[in-house]
């Protein structure tokens, strides 16, 4: 019941993305991506979204072959640097969409999507904000109705793509100590991409560091700090 | 002391009143005034004269032509213009600028090129002229014919309006959408069409006052047939040349008038428009 990543590649026509990740992570876990940019974790992130194709390599999730589905049936929330949330829809309509896209027979009801869309806004600590639209909301308050809106689909697993990369030093310190609550309240199997060494430290229980497409080291935060096994590694983490 | 000081992008005041006064002038004299000609021109005899050369059976039967013709082109280009801009905004592929060269094509060719494009191809002399004649069906001067000479020229419309729009919103909403759960038709139907649904209204609206005044191409196919293959502006011309000065500058008022609901309509879109996209770009 674990995901295990194996020897995935990919390549941007000549330039190589990604040249053989292998990962394992345990179910309910949770992952940091770390690297400078051009190290391919966000490609790699993508990969396990479904929203990027590998050339080759394989993933294994919950006795599925990941790969091989697509990105609707994979039931993998998705939070976008850039927020992505849909700009013509209240907040509660964006948190709605996943429940309401479903076919008929597995559709929860009007007043089950409510009250649901209420306990992830009061999870995230916006509640009340219900009929706001994205535009009269704060970066930081946007970046949690985007994790609500992942969550709402009861995911099989998380994926944060730079998540808090567009917001402030403080914003972002109280958003990876709520993030990191809400992954224990949950349980979701959680991969998040970071450039930034201190949050990657910070919030997850396995760092992978990245370079070139490669990962360079995989291990606890603890463990990646006290033991850098190659001189990038070291350096990275000295910077 | 601040009298001194000019903000770097103001102008002398003579220099606004000239440019002013010049773009207004021409304005008034190129654009204005021909268009309160037409409508003087056919009020010349008086409102019954103009009244009796509207009803006259060829004109409302001109009338009748454009509008079906508009009615057939206009939801096909609709169509047509949101899968090409569709797929050129979020995928990428082999042959991309190629096909943008592609679909502005129409406005690169003289209109009557593109007429005659189509006699070649459906002409009783052209490539599959013979063998549709032999199975009794008829392209070219009848309603097929004007209706692709319509579609070509009226292509690039919508499609050109929807380009920019949709490539600068990007995929993210989109791939949020897919990760979420949505088929691809729930995606366009809950996610992409309301992003892009005044810029869509904006060129279907370009594309139908196009489409109802397009000259050359159908000129070209349609044959003339008065009464049966003459549209608006085909009429207007042969009223003219027919020295049927009331009738000829009675269907151009009317051919002006659904200009300028058009443009009304236009206007007030680019009003609403500009809000939302003032609204999408605060993010």
């Amino acid at each position: 019941m674990s995901l295990t990543v194996d020897s995935v590649t990919k390549k941007f026509g000549r330039f190589p993305a990604l040249n053989g990740a292998s990962f394992i992570a345990p179910q309910g876990g949770f992952v940091s991506l770390l690297g400078p940019s051009g190290s391919g974790k966000t490609t790699l992130l993508r990969i396990l979204g479904g929203l990027e194709f590998a050339d080759s390599g394989s993933v294994r999730f919950a006795d599925l072959n990941w790969l091989d589905m697509p990105a609707r049936t994979r039931n993998a929330g998705f939070v976008f640097q850039q927020y992505a949330l849909f700009k013509h829809m209240t907040v509660a309509d964006n948190i709605a969409f996943g429940l309401r896209v479903r076919p008929r027979n597995t559709r929860p009801s009007k007043a089950a999507i409510t009250s649901r869309v209420k306990e992830l806004l009061d999870l995230v600590q916006l509640p009340g904000l219900e009929a706001r639209y994205p535009s009269q909301l704060s970066g930081g308050q946007r970046q949690r109705v985007a994790v609500a809106r992942a969550l709402a689909i009861e995911p099989r697993m998380l994926l944060l793509d730079e998540p808090f990369g567009a917001l402030d030093a403080k914003v972002r310190k109280e958003l990876r100590a709520d993030l990191r609550r809400i992954h224990d309240h949950t349980g979701v199997t959680t991969v998040f991409v970071t450039h930034d060494q201190e949050e990657a430290f910070a919030v997850a229980d396995l760092v992978a560091v990245m370079k070139d497409g490669r990962i360079e080291q995989y291990g606890a935060p603890a463990d990646v700090r006290r033991n850098p096994r190659t001189a990038f590694v070291s350096e990275f983490l000295s910077a | 002391m601040n009298a001194k000081f000019r903000k770097p992008t103001e102008d002398p005041i003579w220099l606004k009143a000239l440019l002013g006064t010049l773009a207004i002038g021409f304005i008034a004299v190129l654009l204005l005034l021909p268009l309160v000609l037409v409508f003087k021109e056919a009020l010349a005899h008086g409102l019954s004269a103009f009244w009796a050369a509207m009803v006259e059976p060829d004109s409302l039967a001109a009338v009748r032509l454009s509008l079906t013709a508009a009615a057939i082109a206009v939801p096909l280009n609709t169509v047509f213009g949101i899968a090409a801009a569709w797929s050129i905004a979020k995928f990428d592929f082999r042959g991309k600028t190629f096909l943008v060269t592609l679909i502005d094509l129409p406005f690169s060719v003289s209109p009557v090129v593109s007429g005659l494009i189509y006699v070649l191809v459906f002409g009783a002399q052209g490539w599959f002229g013979p063998r549709l004649a032999d199975h009794n069906i008829h392209i070219l001067f009848a309603l097929p014919g004007i209706v692709l000479a319509t579609i070509f020229v009226t292509f690039p419309f919508v499609a050109r309006e929807l380009i920019p729009l949709m490539v600068d919103q990007g995929r993210d909403e989109e791939e949020a959408a897919a990760t979420l759960g949505a088929s691809g038709f729930q995606t366009f139907l809950r996610v992409t069409l309301p992003n892009i649904k005044w810029g869509l209204l904006y060129g279907v609206l370009l594309c139908n006052a196009r489409a109802l005044g397009e000259f050359g191409a159908v000129s070209v196919v349609s044959g003339h047939i008065r009464g049966v293959t003459n549209t608006m502006p085909l009429h207007v011309e042969l009223l003219y040349n027919n020295y049927d000065y009331v009738g000829a500058f009675a269907v151009a008022a009317l051919l002006a008038m659904l200009g300028l609901v058009t443009l009304a309509l236009k206007s007030l879109l680019e009003w609403r428009y500009a809000d939302e996209l003032a609204a999408v770009h605060r993010h």
